[in-house]
C-alpha cells in the first residue's frame, strides 16, 4: 500500500481526507485505486484519454513522476504519492 | 613584563605577512576590540580580543604548531598577545609590525565597513557578528535592489523583514488599496490606512522601520507592456502575485532578463515556495507547464487563508532573498518546499529543468531583440484558471 497525499483543493472529493491509503503496482494503479474509491477525483486527475492532466503534478516520494516512468513508475509498499496542483494565492 | 616579552617575539612586515597569508596554511588572528574589527579587518582574520585571549585562542587557533600571524592596530597588542601565546605553548607565532595601520598605509586590502555609518554599524550589529553575513554581507544587503510583486499576504511579511535587514532598495508592485479584510495577515498595513494604496501604506511602514531603505512604488499592475521596464534595475524579484497570468508573465520575463525569482503561493493552510534562478535551475514553467482550471485553483478571497501561514511563507521568501544577496547557504533552487500549517509539516520535492520547456530549455528559441518586450496573451493562456483575476 502507498500513502496518497491529497491537496486541500481535492479534499472535498475525498470526504475531507488529507491522506488516503491505496494499493497498486505503479503510480497509475495507485491513482486508479484512489479514483475508484473517490470517483469525484477522477476528472481532476485524468483527461479524456486516461492520461494525467498536465496541470497536475504527481510525485513519488520526492521525485516528479514525469522524470521517472510516468504513470508506469513502480510503487513499493510504504511509498508516498504526492498530488500537487499549482496555486496562485498571494 | 610585557616589554621584555615583546622583544623576543618574531615581528614581520605587512608585505611579508600578506605573502604568507596568500600562501595558505596560516591562522590569522586579530587582537583588537570588536568595534575596531567591524570597522576594518584583514580578510580571514579571526577576532580574539586581548582580554579574552586565554578563553578564545584555543578555538580560534586549535593547532599549536601551525603558523599563526597576529595583528592589531599598530603592533603593540599583537606583540603582547604573541608572547602570551608562546607562553601557552604556541610554537610558530609572529606579530605584524605596524599593525593594520601600516598594512593600510602600504595599500594592502582590508575588509572595511565602507560607507556604513556608526548608526548602521549599531543597527546591523547582530548581522555583522554572523560570519556568513559580516560587514561585507551587510554592505551587499544595503546595496541590493529587490522588487516585491504584491504588497499583500506574502509581500507584507517579506517587505517587513527585508526592510529590517537593510535591503537598500525595495520596489513594490501593487494596484490595490488597503481593505479591512487584508489586515488579518498583511501586517505592514493598519486600520488607519484602510483605503490608502498598498504601495503607499507599505512605504510608510518601511520608512518608519528603517530609514536606510529606499522605497520605490509601482502603483499599478504588471503587464506585458511594462514588465521589462519595471524589472529593470532590480537584482532579485519576489513573486507574491495573486493570479496565474502575472506569475507566468513574470517567469517568462525574468528568464529573458536572467533575474532570479523567489516564488511562493498560499491558500488555506498550505504554502509552496521555490527559488528560480534562470538557467541554473528550473523555471516556473518547468514546474507548472500549464495553469490549473479554476475549480482546482480557488483564490484566497474565495477560499480563505490562514494569516500566520502567509507570514511563515513570506518570511521564508525573505530568507531566500537574503541568501541570494549574500551568496550564502543553499537557496531552494531545484527544490519545492511545501508547508502544511495544520499538520506543522514541511515536505521537500525535487524540481527538474524541463528539457522541453518552451522558455528556458536549450531548445527554446533565441529571442530576437525586437521581440524582447513581446509576450503571449497570458489571460488567454490562463483562461479558466483560478486566482483573483
Amino acid at each position: 500500500m502507498a500513502t496518497v497525499r491529497i491537496p486541500p483543493v481535492l479534499r472535498p472529493k475525498t470526504g475531507g481526507q488529507a491522506e488516503v491509503e491505496a494499493g497498486g503496482a505503479d503510480v497509475g494503479e495507485v491513482l486508479r485505486t484512489l479514483t475508484a474509491e473517490h470517483p469525484q477525483t477522477a476528472e481532476q486527475l485524468f483527461g479524456a484519454e486516461g492520461e494525467l492532466n498536465r496541470y497536475v503534478n504527481v510525485y513519488l516520494n520526492d521525485e516528479d513522476v514525469r522524470v521517472l516512468n510516468g504513470l508506469e513508475t513502480a510503487v513499493k509498499d510504504g511509498d508516498t504519492v504526492v498530488i500537487l496542483p499549482a496555486m496562485a494565492g498571494g | 613584563m610585557a616589554t621584555g616579552a615583546v622583544q623576543q617575539i618574531e615581528e614581520i612586515l605587512p608585505f611579508e605577512a600578506q605573502a604568507e597569508i596568500e600562501g595558505g596554511d596560516v591562522v590569522l588572528i586579530d587582537t583588537r576590540e570588536p568595534h575596531e574589527y567591524e570597522e576594518a579587518h584583514l580578510e580571514g582574520g579571526k577576532l580574539v580580543p586581548p582580554g579574552l585571549l586565554a578563553d578564545q585562542i584555543g578555538e580560534a587557533a586549535p593547532d599549536k604548531s601551525a603558523r599563526t600571524i597576529l595583528y592589531c592596530r599598530s603592533g603593540n597588542r599583537s606583540a603582547i598577545a604573541a608572547a602570551q601565546m608562546e607562553a601557552l605553548g604556541y610554537e610558530n607565532v609572529a606579530s605584524v609590525g605596524g599593525g593594520i595601520l601600516l598594512w593600510q598605509e602600504q595599500g594592502l586590502p582590508v575588509v572595511a565597513a565602507h560607507g556604513m555609518t556608526a548608526e548602521q554599524r549599531e543597527r546591523y550589529s547582530r548581522h555583522t557578528l554572523l560570519p556568513e553575513v559580516g560587514v561585507d554581507g551587510q554592505v551587499k544587503l544595503l546595496n541590493a535592489k529587490v522588487l516585491l510583486l504584491g504588497a499583500g499576504g506574502l509581500g507584507a511579511p517579506t517587505a517587513m523583514y527585508l526592510a529590517a535587514a537593510g535591503v537598500g532598495t525595495i520596489g513594490l508592485v501593487d494596484d490595490d488599496v488597503v481593505d479591512a479584510s487584508n489586515l488579518q495577515r498583511q501586517v505592514i498595513h493598519n486600520t488607519e490606512r484602510i483605503g490608502m494604496s498598498k504601495t503607499g501604506s507599505a512605504r510608510l511602514f518601511i520608512e518608519a522601520l528603517n530609514p536606510d531603505v529606499e522605497v520605490v512604488e509601482h502603483n499599478g499592475r504588471l503587464d506585458a507592456g511594462n514588465i521589462l521596464e519595471v524589472l529593470d534595475g532590480y537584482d532579485i524579484v519576489v513573486d507574491g502575485a495573486d493570479n496565474f497570468p502575472t506569475r507566468y508573465l513574470l517567469n517568462d520575463a525574468s528568464v529573458r532578463l536572467r533575474k532570479p525569482v523567489v516564488s511562493a503561493s498560499i491558500l488555506g493552510f498550505d504554502g509552496q515556495i521555490s527559488t528560480f534562478v534562470p538557467f541554473e535551475g528550473p523555471c516556473y514553467r518547468c514546474l507548472y507547464p500549464t495553469p490549473p482550471p479554476a475549480e482546482l485553483a480557488p483564490s484566497c478571497s474565495a477560499n480563505g487563508v490562514l494569516g500566520v501561514m502567509a507570514g511563515t511563507m513570506g518570511t521564508l521568501q525573505a530568507n531566500e532573498v537574503i541568501k541570494l544577496v549574500l551568496g550564502a547557504g543553499d537557496p531552494l533552487v531545484g527544490r519545492l518546499l511545501l508547508y502544511e500549517a495544520l499538520g506543522s509539516r514541511f515536505t521537500e520535492l525535487k524540481v527538474r529543468r524541463d528539457p522541453e520547456c518552451p522558455i528556458c530549455s536549450e531548445n527554446a528559441p533565441e529571442i530576437p531583440e525586437s521581440e524582447m518586450g513581446q509576450f503571449p496573451d497570458y489571460d488567454l493562456f490562463c483562461a479558466g484558471a483560478g486566482g483573483d483575476r
